[in-house]
């Protein structure tokens, strides 16, 4: 069973970001970036799938040269091979853009499944995989947190709202995003990390796909800092004083202590 | 030339969801700017209920889409039977509300139609025609506006709370079937049941004082910081959903859209970021205190007070200062 996991890397979640000059970005200079967090669930349900069928794990990751410390690491937690979309506008990118560049790098591989995260922590449009799925033509389900493997098909849970949840059952291929939760995520092993060396990366340049790169229907004009609706207080500094100032808070505003 | 603004509706056992009304208010204020009539669509095997829900609304025109395939909701079944629509009526705009549902379906509808779509975005603005969308990201420590300048119809998802539902203007709504053309053969996923998650032993809606813990704590270990702050407060122990996906905690004390609701008198929360999803199931709690060492973070912004700082420093110099002062 061939298994394709799509990869975001994005800023770690403690970055402390700021915006770029321009106000059309942030600055990324010092900021450290890692896999995106639903799609650690992907990878690790990709792999909990590859052991129980025999399949194989593609690690398929579009962004510039940094994203192949992500595709190292998802390499070192078991996944055995990956495709590096060499794309240094991923950022910028609409998901419609990003989803056809993909389909393109990845549609003669014929893969039985394609997982991904349900969405990413930067930009968070949550539609990459969908949209895939939908150009290459499958079947797709999101918010998944369980799959089960049939014959020719797949069994999965999605989770709904207001804590419910269901069943549906796929024809394979088809295309799943992965909702944070169930599965254990697993570690890089000493031992996965020296294998990860040896495992192929094949480089694929997004320009070289055929896709028009036009930046899509969309154009994002600026990124800024959120007007406050609610009259905040804000302490800062010095430990001791803020606990002082707090405790008067506790017990004269919100009447607690 | 596309005209129109197409809201798709969505309903749970025969009567419209919350979000979908928020939808059609934000669709009536678009309209009003961009001079576009506002009309809805109601995917159901009976969609009667519905549609005699908002036959009292300020609407164009209702489509009852009705049809035995369409019963339970499948991203086949809607994507087939809404793109007739929309070649049909051919919309300028086609606004949902970003729910579970449309994340599954409506990004996979705009392509199928030419369109492309903006999802979860708190606000639309028309100036002169051209369309502006508001949306958070980095999980909501900015706030991004985007243009639009497709030739294709604009799909936009609204986040929940984006507009006001008790706002949405009254009037008068003609209903009209829509016939789908749709075969079994075509759906390819198969609905089989849903069921309700495990039970909860905590019932945080009850709870007067909530500490609430993010993925800030770093480790299970530390866990211990913000339990002697409860029981020093006598507060349960709330989280965001990464503490309890990781096991921190039992997911009957996730607080947010796929956990609790709550609104005690004193939320604290330590090292949570604030994303919209944990942000919905606390919000109206009676006084805010966020700990957070990030100045951009989004729990700011509904916070009554805001402490910048390193809660592992702030921590257990409060305990012990509540501890004191009780
Ligand atoms: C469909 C869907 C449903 C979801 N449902 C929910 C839900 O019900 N509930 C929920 O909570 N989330 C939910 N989420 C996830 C949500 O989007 C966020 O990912 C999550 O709330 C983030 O949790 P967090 O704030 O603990 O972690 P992070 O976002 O990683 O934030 C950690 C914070 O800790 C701060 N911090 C780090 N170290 C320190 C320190 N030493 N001192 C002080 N502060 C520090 C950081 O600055 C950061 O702001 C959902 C997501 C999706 C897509």
């Amino acid at each position: 069973m061939k298994i394709a996991i799509l990869l975001k890397q994005v800023p770690v979640k403690d970055a402390m970001l700021e915006l770029n000059d321009s106000g059309n970005w942030i600055e990324e200079d010092d900021v450290q970036f890692e896999i995106n967090d639903s799609d650690h669930y992907g990878l690790a349900e990709a792999l909990n799938i590859a052991k129980e069928n025999e399949g194989e794990v593609t690690v398929v990751t579009m962004g510039p040269d940094r994203v192949k410390d992500s595709i190292k690491q998802a390499l070192a937690k078991g996944a055995h091979r990956a495709i590096h979309i060499d794309d240094e506008e991923v950022s910028s990118s609409d998901p419609l853009t990003c989803a056809k560049i993909i389909a393109a790098a990845i549609k003669d591989e014929n893969f039985d499944l394609i997982l991904s995260g349900l969405q990413s922590d930067d930009l968070g449009f949550g539609q990459t995989g969908v949209l895939v799925a939908e150009i290459l033509g499958m079947p797709h389900a999101t918010l998944v947190v369980e799959t089960e493997i049939l014959d020719g098909k797949i069994k999965v849970k999605r989770e709904l709202e207001g804590g419910w949840f269901q069943n549906v059952e796929l024809p394979l291929p088809a295309m799943l995003s992965i909702q944070s939760g169930l599965t254990d995520i697993p570690y890089a092993t000493i031992k996965g990390i020296m294998m990860a060396k040896k495992k192929p990366v094949a480089e694929v340049e997004a320009d070289d796909l055929g896709v028009e790169l036009d930046g899509g229907a969309f154009k994002l004009e600026k990124i800024y800092t959120p007007v406050k609706s609610k009259e905040t207080t804000v302490f800062e500094g010095d430990a001791d004083t803020i606990v002082a100032q707090l405790i008067d808070k506790l017990k004269n505003e919100a009447k607690v202590l | 030339m596309s005209q129109g603004i197409l809201v798709i509706i969505e309903h749970t056992d025969a009567k419209v969801n919350r979000i979908s009304l928020e939808a059609l208010t934000g669709a009536q204020k678009l309209g009003a700017e961009m001079g576009q009539s506002v009309f809805a669509a109601v995917l159901a095997d009976d969609c009667s209920a519905m549609t005699g829900e908002l036959s009292s609304k300020k609407l164009d025109k209702i489509y009852a889409l009705s049809n035995p395939l369409l019963a339970d909701y499948t991203p086949d079944g809607y994507t087939i039977a809404l793109q007739q629509l929309i070649e049909k009526t051919d919309p300028a705009v086609v606004i949902v509300g970003y729910s579970y549902q449309a994340r599954d379906y409506a990004a996979k509808l705009a392509l199928r139609c030419g369109g492309a779509m903006m999802s979860d975005c708190i606000a639309i603005q028309a100036d002169s025609g051209n369309i502006t969308l508001t949306r958070q990201v980095f999980a909501g420590k900015f706030n991004a506006d985007y243009s639009f300048s497709g030739d294709g119809c604009c799909f936009i998802s609204l986040q929940a709370a984006a507009y006001n539902a008790d706002e949405l203007e009254a009037g008068t709504a003609a209903v009209e079937g829509f016939a789908v053309n749709l075969d079994s053969r075509e759906i390819r996923t198969t609905v089989l049941e849903s069921f309700e998650g495990t039970k909860k032993d905590v019932d945080l809606a009850a709870s007067d004082i909530i500490v609430a813990i993010g993925r800030g704590l770093k480790e299970e270990e530390n866990l211990e910081i913000a339990e002697a702050l409860a029981s020093a407060m006598g507060a349960d122990i709330g989280a965001s959903r990464p503490v309890c996906d990781d096991g921190w905690v039992g997911a009957d004390r996730q607080v947010g859209s796929s956990g609790q609701t709550v609104s005690p008198k004193l939320y604290l929360s330590l090292g949570i970021s604030g994303a919209i999803q944990h942000v919905v199931g606390m919000k109206s709690s009676k006084y805010i205190v966020a700990i957070n060492k990030d100045p951009h973070a989004p729990i700011f912004d509904i916070a009554d007070v805001a402490v910048v700082g390193d809660l592992f420093e702030i921590v257990p110099k409060l305990t012990e200062a509540v501890k004191a002062a009780k």
